[in-house]
């Protein structure tokens, strides 16, 4: 048996210990907003917070986790830091295909929860084990100075005027 | 009716879209269900044959409750079809943007995209070819809404307009679009309607946020790798090991280690190796790692990267197969001539999401669940693997994470073996690919090897220019043969050669096209990958021989193409063109037209320790009427990075037939910390959109090996980079 938590629930399982959490989220649980891209902690699709730390699921066995607190994209935006990086994701539009958004998502949440204004540095050093095949790299970096409230947000496209449109 | 009329005369596109061509059937839910059917032929038959909940043949829906509910029947895999599709409908709806959702439309013919005539994703196309019939499609219901109204209202439908949802009838009456769904449902479709002007658009060419964001910065969203027992009761999944060498065949498996493991329920032999189905993946994983097969490797290719470049390069002292015939003897007499050779390697295109497939069979047929480009070939070639027509094969499209071509394959091998699997397991399956399964697993961007002899006149201008090249063909020995192999020259080997915009007298381009076994595939940008780099890079040599300003030569070459011309100016205005970089900065430029669209990139890069890094890339592209301007900007960026990746890193290579890479430490892509600053500026103009995916791509290599000669005077002739 093994107990930890994933997302403030108490899971007590006797699935394989070897088993990486990842796999544990997606088939055991069916938690599938975190991703599986690589399998070798070389993309980051895959990251979760242990105990607030960003972790790439796919190389962690759950047998180590004994007495951990698991936090996934699916619960991300009920911590305030998490709402705001989701808040700038959107107002950014960040996402192309999506796939590699989890991850980027839960890496810039633990950024923000340690540097509350990380300089572009830090935003490498943070976020360069997030592999995206989209490209969206530039505004994943404006997304986060939004989000630590170093810039200010894209505004919301404005509506062009309406033109009456008759019969 | 006048208003009509009057709009009709003025409309920029075809408006004769007759009731013909549509399609109304009603759905069991009440509202409004508006289909559009251009190429189908039994258009009645799909109309009855309607199921209750969501008509397959729908393009939208209107509910009760005044919500619209597009049917995109394109992928969406980053490229933003959730969005830019239902712009098209919104904007001639007149509807509320925000009550606007998107679906992604199964396999059905009546989704066949409007130029190729089945259902695919690819070549850039999407917008173009559903600008018209999406239009079309909202226009359409708009004009049933207010018939429906007018009706209630007993007023003269001239009377009555629409605005953001609602129509609008005589002494101030509104009421949302939701209350005349079922009316408006019951009526006939209108013979013909007019498209807005495009001076009215106002939501087509504004910048919008993606529909399809939320759902994936919470977790939501659902790919093809998400589907999961919730949805389909005991599935299982399916790992499978694939042969070592391309055309290797299973001679005998040894299962012994695999049986009893737990969570395993069946080894299943299949056409291309041999699946472990377990009750999840890392039973399955392990299953796979575990299990002993013995190959047959008497039709493998033995093949060698080392060995093919050199056969390459030994055919490519030889002319090929005409794809330009021009005559370029004058090299051999010109003033100054330059000949250079390149090599570009196979490329894998590593999607983020690997691929995956789901399948149950069910009934008497089965249903697939994946995120394909080629809904229509996928759909055909699982029928046949299940010895069912393709009208008992349900496959629906889920969104996918990445594909550049992957997702388009002819030979459909990732949805046929999930078929195999299935059908001989008899439990519904999903299978994953690892990542190394998709860097080993083939259908590559194939390598190819170019020789260029160009000459110019003691004034510095070109007199000839003879172009040879050598690789394997993407279209041989697909159904897409017949119409894009002419004469020995596969069109998408020399695209960009062939018909490049640049006026060059004497030039000759001919093909090898070399049969090595190794799958191949389009790769994001197809034949441009490699052409706009050999094509922009020897422009800039020959303005360097002739002692002239790289921007300054290629306009002498552009006088009959105003449009390349107005790109490769707007990029050098916007870049600063002629000012000198900072020092240790070195400044290039490319142009190169693809897929309708020209893109240019003026890149700027500095050498860090032997290695390049991009400092800035300013990018212009004409991409015709700009539908959602977040979503160009954004393509040229992702365009531009995945172009980056292959230029600086990308190369899968084989030894004795196997593929060394496996994974992104040996098969690297582009990281945040290795972005360039962007700047994306548009031509405007057109009323027509064109491509958009792709065109970013062809024109960063070139500008970025430019560059570096810039700063070092060295010339890179070969990728992925290194000086
Ligand atoms: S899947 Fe875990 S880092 Fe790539
Ligand atoms: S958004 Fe597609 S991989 Fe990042």
């Amino acid at each position: 048996m093994i107990r930890f938590s994933v997302n403030g629930e108490r899971i007590e399982t006797s699935v394989a210990g070897d088993t990486p959490l990842l796999w544990f989220l997606r088939d055991n649980l069916e938690l599938t907003g975190t991703k599986f891209g690589c399998g070798m902690a070389l993309c980051g699709a895959c990251t979760v917070h242990v105990n607030g730390e960003p972790t790439r699921a796919c190389v962690t066995p759950i047998s180590t986790l004994a007495g951990k607190k698991v936090t996934t994209i699916e619960v991300i935006g009920k911590s305030p830091i998490g709402k705001k990086v989701q808040d700038a994701w959107l107002s950014e539009d960040v996402v192309q295909c999506g796939y590699c958004q989890s991850g980027q998502i839960m890496a810039a949440t633990a950024l923000l929860t340690k540097t509350k204004a990380p300089s572009d540095a830090q935003i490498d050093a943070a976020m360069s084990g997030n592999i995206c095949r989209c490209g969206t790299y530039n505004r994943v970096r404006a997304a986060i100075k939004v989000a630590a409230g170093a810039s200010k947000p894209a505004a919301a496209p404005a509506a062009k005027p309406a033109a009456k449109a008759k019969a | 009716m006048k208003q009509l009329a009057r709009n009709a005369s003025v409309s920029t596109t075809s408006t004769a879209t007759s009731r013909r061509d549509f399609l109304k059937a009603s759905a069991a839910t009440g509202g409004l269900v508006i289909g559009f059917n251009l190429f189908t032929g039994n258009r009645i038959a799909h109309a009855q044959a309607a199921p209750p909940v969501v008509p397959p043949n729908a393009f939208l829906r209107i509910a009760r409750d005044g919500s619209v509910t597009v049917q995109v029947k394109h992928l969406e895999f980053g490229q933003g079809v959730m969005t830019s599709l239902p712009m098209m409908v919104a904007e001639e709806l007149d509807c509320d943007w925000s009550k606007v959702r998107s679906e992604l439309a199964p396999a059905a013919p009546q989704y066949a995209h409007t130029m190729f005539g089945m259902q695919i994703t690819g070549g850039s196309s999407s917008v173009v070819n559903s600008f018209t019939q999406m239009r079309t499609a909202g226009a359409m219901a708009r004009s049933m809404l207010i018939s429906a109204a007018a009706a209630q209202w007993k007023v003269d439908p001239a009377q009555c307009s629409t605005a953001n949802g609602s129509v609008i009838g005589p002494g101030g009456r509104k009421a949302g679009f939701g209350e005349f769904a079922d009316a408006a449902n019951a009526l006939k479709a209108p013979e013909k309607v007019a498209l807005k002007d495009a001076r009215d658009f106002r939501i087509i060419g504004k910048p919008t946020r993606r529909i399809d964001a939320p759902a994936k910065v919470n977790g939501t969203a659902k790919f093809g790798l998400d589907v999961t027992p919730k949805m389909i009761p005991n599935l299982h999944t399916a790992v499978v090991k694939h042969p070592p060498m391309f055309g290797a065949r299973v001679a005998k498996i040894d299962a012994s280690k695999v049986n009893g493991l737990p969570g395993v329920t069946h080894v299943v032999q299949i056409s291309n190796g041999v699946a472990v189905v377990a009750k999840n993946f890392w039973a399955a994983k392990k299953g796979r790692d575990l299990l002993q097969v013995t190959w047959d490797f008497t039709n493998a290719s033995k093949a060698s990267s080392a060995d093919l470049k050199k056969a390459y390069r030994d055919q490519m002292q030889k002319p090929g197969a005409v794809a330009k015939a021009g005559n370029a003897d004058a090299v051999k007499t010109a003033a100054k001539s330059v000949t250079a050779e390149y090599d570009v390697p196979f490329l894998a295109h590593a999607p983020m999401e690997p691929l995956n497939c789901t399948v149950e069979f069910k009934g008497d047929g089965c249903e697939i669940w994946v995120g394909s480009q080629f809904q229509t070939v996928d759909q055909g070639a699982a029928a046949k693997v299940a010895g069912l027509k393709p009208e008992q094969v349900k496959l629906n499209t889920m969104i996918a994470g990445g594909g550049f071509g992957r997702r388009a394959n002819p030979a459909s091998d990732y949805i046929i073996e999930a078929v195999e699997i299935a059908k001989e397991a008899k439990v519904p399956v999903k299978t994953v690919w690892t990542r190394e399964d998709d860097i080993k697993g083939g259908y590559y961007r194939p390598m190819y090897v170019h020789k260029v002899s160009a000459g110019l006149d003691a004034a510095g201008k070109i007199v000839g220019w003879d172009h040879t090249v050598v690789g394997q063909s993407i279209i041989a020995g697909t159904p897409f043969e017949p119409f894009m192999v002419k004469d020995g020259v596969d069109a998408t080997s020399v695209e960009g050669i062939a018909d490049t915009p640049y006026d060059i007298p004497g030039m000759r381009a001919t093909l090898h096209s070399t049969k090595d076994g190794i799958p191949s595939l389009w790769w994001r940008s197809v034949g441009h990958t490699h052409t706009a780099f050999v094509m922009e890079t020897m422009m800039d040599e020959l303005a360097k021989a002739a002692g002239q300003d790289p921007v300054e030569f290629r306009r002498g070459y552009l006088a009959k193409h105003p449009r390349v011309l107005k790109v490769l100016n707007l990029a050098a205005e916007k870049s600063g063109w002629g000012s000198k970089p900072a020092k240790g900065v070195g400044r290039g430029i490319a142009v190169h037209e693809s897929f309708g669209s020209v893109c240019a990139h003026v890149a700027d890069v500095s050498i860090d320790k032997g290695q390049i890094k991009v400092l800035r890339v300013v990018s212009v592209i004409d991409c015709g009427l700009v539908v959602n301007p977040l979503t160009v900007t954004a393509q040229v960026e992702s365009a531009t990075a995945y172009g980056l990746s292959a230029a600086l890193y990308g190369q899968v290579t084989l030894k004795d037939g196997e593929v060394e890479q496996s994974n992104f430490h040996d098969y690297p892509v582009l990281r945040l910390n290795e972005m360039p600053k962007m700047e994306v500026h548009f031509v405007e103009g057109g009323t027509m959109p064109t491509g958009v995916g792709e065109p970013g791509t062809p024109p960063v290599a070139p500008a970025v090996a430019n560059a570096v000669f810039a700063l070092t005077g060295k010339r890179l002739r070969e990728m992925p980079f290194k000086v």
